[in-house]
């Protein structure tokens, strides 16, 4: 177990431009619609989505809009570094999310 | 801190900028009301009183039935048997309040120079039942927000009126319940004007968030959701919630301040409660 997360971390922005799997999606889609976890429907419309907010930018075409995976990381890790305005929370600097989590919504939000 | 203050100020609300010398409450009222009306040049003063129904033609549609049967007419009735039902020592409420009572509820809250402290309605209800040798209610539902349903029934259509006093206890007071309404907090760290002026009038999921102007003026309110009726601090300890913060006593000083801030930005729109939410 501990070699497996070893890897992980070891591979974490290597291995992000492997394909992201199925399970990996479904994880990120499940971390996006849940209220206490991601939540980001409660804001952002993304084909999907149920009962969305409007308070961020539609979700849409993704890889064309944040096409840095290291930059998406970061806008969910902590938007407020880039805005200090900003209410979309820090998921990461706040412990919201774990580094895994955040990987497998960007997965996702690249489905989309 | 005061940075942030300044800094969320200079965005969103430039007239609020002076916040770091001293306060000035009229000043502060003239900037935060010009920038809702600057914001939404739709919808008149007077209407925010309505706060998402003025920007969400489903909600409105859905109140407008609602308010056929208004659902909070049993608390004014039990609200207003509660209030002119006699002390053990043979007084009532009327006694506690200028005016016995009526027509005041858009004076609240009050500051009170014999303390030094803010006194919301609530709060006043209290002291009236404990001078009275009865004991306190809770202040966030039941008989204390029937009450204070009953009384602000009687203010319907009375412009807000709340008075900072040239008391550098009430300066501060106001001061803080400034700070209070504009600082992050919780895990998620939100201030209240995150969602109340940032957001305002967008969605947070199914929600429409209402502007801070005229956040006050409907209270006690019935919600849907709570399946009663509640009082201003019973919604500032489910918004404190909602961004995981530790929410306040509902008696605490930091309520009082913040309930004194937001009700004195609202002065000139008309009491419009008890109101009817989703
Ligand atoms: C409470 C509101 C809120 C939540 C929850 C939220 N966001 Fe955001 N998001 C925003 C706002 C507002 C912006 C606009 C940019 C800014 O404010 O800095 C934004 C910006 C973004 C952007 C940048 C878009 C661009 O044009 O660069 C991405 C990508 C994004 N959010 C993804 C997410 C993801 C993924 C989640 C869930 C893990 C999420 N957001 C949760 C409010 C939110
Ligand atoms: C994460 C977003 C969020 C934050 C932060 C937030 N609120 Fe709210 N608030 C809401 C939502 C959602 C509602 C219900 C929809 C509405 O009526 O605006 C609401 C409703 C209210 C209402 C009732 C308005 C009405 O007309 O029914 C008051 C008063 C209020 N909030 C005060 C506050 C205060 C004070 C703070 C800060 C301590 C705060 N809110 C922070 C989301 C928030």
């Amino acid at each position: 177990m501990k070699a497996i997360a070893a890897i992980f971390v070891v591979c974490l922005m290597p291995c992000a431009a492997l394909a992201a799997t199925p399970a990996e999606i479904a994880a990120g889609q499940k971390i996006a619609e849940t209220t206490t976890l991601g939540n980001c429907d409660a804001c952002h419309m993304f084909q999907g989505a149920d009962e969305a907010g409007n308070i961020g930018p539609v979700l849409k075409d993704v890889r064309a809009m944040v096409p840095d995976r290291k930059l998406f990381y970061a806008i969910i890790y902590d938007e407020e570094a880039r805005n200090p305005q900003t209410i979309m929370p820090a998921f990461g600097k706040n412990q919201i999310l774990t580094p895994k989590q955040i990987n497998e919504v960007i997965d996702f939000m690249y489905t989309k | 801190m005061k940075l942030a203050l300044i800094v969320l100020a200079s965005l969103w609300a430039a007239p609020l900028a002076q916040a770091a010398s001293q306060p000035d409450p009229a000043a502060d009222l003239q900037g935060f009301q010009g920038y809702f009306l600057k914001r939404f040049p739709k919808v008149p003063l007077a209407a925010y009183v309505n706060g998402p129904y003025n920007f969400s033609k489903s909600e409105r549609d859905q109140w407008k039935q609602i308010i056929e049967f208004p659902p909070y007419a049993f608390a004014v009735a039990d609200g207003k048997t509660l209030f002119d039902t006699k002390f053990a020592n043979g007084k009532t409420y009327a006694s506690c309040f200028p005016n016995g009572g009526i027509g005041i509820a858009q004076t609240y809250p009050m500051f009170d120079a014999k303390t030094g402290r803010v006194v919301p309605l609530g709060v006043a209800i209290n002291r009236c039942r404990v001078a009275n040798g009865a004991a306190k209610l809770s202040l966030t539902t039941g008989k204390l927000a029937d009450i204070e349903a009953y009384m602000t029934s009687t203010s319907d259509g009375k412009p807000i009126d709340v008075v900072v006093p040239h008391d550098p206890r009430a300066l501060a007071a106001y001061q803080a319940g400034k700070e209070y309404f504009y600082s992050r907090r919780g895990q998620l760290n939100f201030s209240c004007a995150s969602c109340h002026v940032q957001a305002a009038g967008m969605h947070l999921r199914g929600d429409v968030l209402a502007p801070a102007l005229g956040l006050t003026a409907s209270f006690p309110l019935y919600r849907s959701s709570w399946g009663d009726v509640g009082t201003l601090v019973r919604r500032f300890i489910g918004c404190n919630k909602k961004v995981k913060a530790e929410p306040e006593a509902a008696d605490s000083t930091a309520y009082r301040d913040l309930a004194y801030f937001m009700t004195y930005m609202n002065n000139g729109l008309p009491i419009a409660g008890p109101g009817a939410r989703p």
